[in-house]
């Protein structure tokens, strides 16, 4: 293992994770529930073809708006939107995108609920969950740039 | 005032998330890849996070919250298949994508092709999980 000393961000990542958690925290507070990203859009898209499902569209939509702003605000303060940097072809990232919302859906959270929410309630799901994750992602990674 | 609290928590998230670094894919990947020129940076949003969260859920214990009736998290805690398998997919789909739910939704700012794209088949993904989670 080496470290990529040129691309080490520790500061802004710790204020970014910072302001994520703050977010998660201040959403625990007001709203009462967990901050997860996949839930929120898995359930908001669920209600867009299912009435049964429309109890909370309103204000999951409203979250997800603000989500997209989040990037224009960055843009705001910085007078640019931060750099993204896509290395793969447009069909990996199309099966990728399947993969996610199919993994996230099935294994009820992703990074941020699983992740940020349910590590910091120390729930044993979310740890199993995140180690899982972490695994197949390091190993996907691995069999990607080394095989 | 619901809706405001609602969409400046998202703002914050976003936000966030577009200082951290976690829009970038090539940092991410960079960050799951271990074996090559590793950047640890991701390690450190996820501890930031936490930690200010962990803060937040522990300390600032209320009979309920400010703008909803009643606290609403979930009570599962068994370790079951549907967990162990969606997870694992996940880090698949992320390591080939370097995109998670929450930079997905937030890059759609960008307005890019393949930001498009990635949301559209995420979003197909997250409805054909919720229908053959049962089957798991």
């Amino acid at each position: 293992m080496s470290i990529d000393w040129t691309s080490f961000t520790p500061m802004t990542a710790l204020l970014g994770g910072g302001l994520i958690g703050l977010a998660a925290g201040l959403f625990f507070l007001l709203h009462g529930q967990i901050m997860g990203a996949s839930g929120i859009l898995g359930r908001f898209l669920a209600a867009s073809y299912d009435r049964q499902e429309r109890s909370g569209w309103d204000w999951r939509l409203v979250f997800l708006l603000g989500v997209m702003a989040g990037p224009l605000a960055y843009m705001g303060l910085m007078g640019g939107l931060p750099q993204a940097q896509f290395i793969v072809s447009d069909g990996r990232l199309i099966a990728a995108g399947l993969i996610v919302g199919l993994g996230t859906s099935i294994g009820s959270g992703c990074t941020s609920g699983h992740g940020i929410c349910g590590l910091a309630r120390l729930s044993p799901r979310s740890f199993t969950a995140v180690l899982t994750f972490m695994a197949t992602g390091f190993i996907t990674t691995f069999i990607l740039n080394h095989m | 005032m619901r809706y405001l609290g609602i969409f400046v928590c998202g703002l914050i998230f976003g936000l966030g998330l577009a200082v951290s670094g976690m829009l970038n894919p090539s940092k991410v990947s960079a960050f799951l890849d271990l074996a090559g020129a590793w950047d640890p940076s991701l390690a450190f949003v996820m501890g930031g996070g936490l930690a200010v969260n962990a803060l937040f859920f522990h300390l600032l214990k209320r009979p309920s919250p400010y703008l909803a009736e009643s606290f609403s998290l979930p009570t599962l805690t068994r370790l079951d298949r549907p967990l162990l398998i969606g997870a694992a997919l996940f880090g698949i789909g992320w390591a080939l994508g370097g995109l998670c739910p929450g930079p997905a939704i937030a890059s759609l700012a960008y307005g890019s092709s393949e930001a498009m794209f990635f949301f559209i088949a995420m979003a197909s993904g997250l409805l054909i999980g919720s229908k053959i989670k049962q089957w798991f």
